[in-house]
């Protein structure tokens, strides 16, 4: 599967879609990119006259290259197929921050698949910035439902 | 394995993820993890992941959908136990 194969079975869009490029696909762990638009709707108001991305919106994008692109990557590769109405969910994360990002930053995101069980996928995360600094890591796990199994 | 011993075994391992306190402390065989415990269905991977390593065994898909209460789940550890 390719980059824009995954990014298209994505259930997201914007102004909620937080990945460009996914760079390392494998079945273990992925490795994407974004780079966060200087006209994101989020500056607007994190902070007053003072814009930086926002943890969640750094979660979410670790959620979204290190968690559900991968998720959807391995059903994809156990069963032929990602069904187009899988519901998914994000179940828990426990986040560290290091570094801010501004408006116009590209980041990296590299995920680690702690276990994919029962539907549910376990992942430690960390995204980097252009300096290769690290701004956060931690663990984030979420589930997937693919519509056949109801 | 005693029964007893298993129960408190099984206590140790959901305790972190209940959300009724009530229940828990008075859990009995008949007690179900996700109707009475209120543990969510993403810590149920956990408790069965942490059942796994407890015990010393693999839980299968099929078995995982059938553990719904305390007693479910003391019949297939027991049962898997008694296999090796």
């Amino acid at each position: 599967m390719t980059s824009k194969e995954i990014i298209a079975l994505l259930p997201f869009q914007e102004p909620f879609l937080f990945v460009d490029e996914l760079t390392d696909i494998s079945v273990d762990g992925m490795r994407g990119s974004y780079t966060f638009s200087s006209s994101a709707f989020f500056y607007q108001g994190h902070f007053r006259d003072h814009p930086i991305t926002p943890g969640v919106i750094l979660t979410e994008t670790m959620a979204q290259i290190g968690v559900v692109c991968l998720g959807i990557y391995i059903i994809k590769k156990e069963k032929g197929e990602y069904p187009d109405k899988s519901r998914i969910a994000l179940t828990s994360h426990q986040i560290d921050f290091y570094h801010p990002v501004m408006p116009g930053e590209k980041v990296m995101v590299v995920s680690e698949k702690v276990y994919f069980r029962f539907h549910k996928l376990k992942c430690k995360v960390a995204m980097y910035n252009q300096q290769d600094e690290l701004v956060c890591r931690g663990t984030i796990a979420g589930m997937i439902n693919p519509q056949d199994d109801e | 394995m005693e029964k007893e011993e298993l129960i408190t075994k099984l206590k140790k391992i959901v305790l972190p993820y209940i959300q009724d306190q009530e229940a828990f402390d008075h859990l009995s065989e008949e007690t179900r993890f996700i109707t009475d415990l209120k543990i969510n269905s993403a810590n149920l991977v956990d408790v069965i992941l942490d059942v796994e390593d407890e015990f010393d065994i693999r839980i299968e898909n099929e078995e995982m959908e059938q553990m719904v209460s305390v007693v479910a789940a003391m019949n297939i550890i027991t049962a898997k136990m008694g296999k090796q």
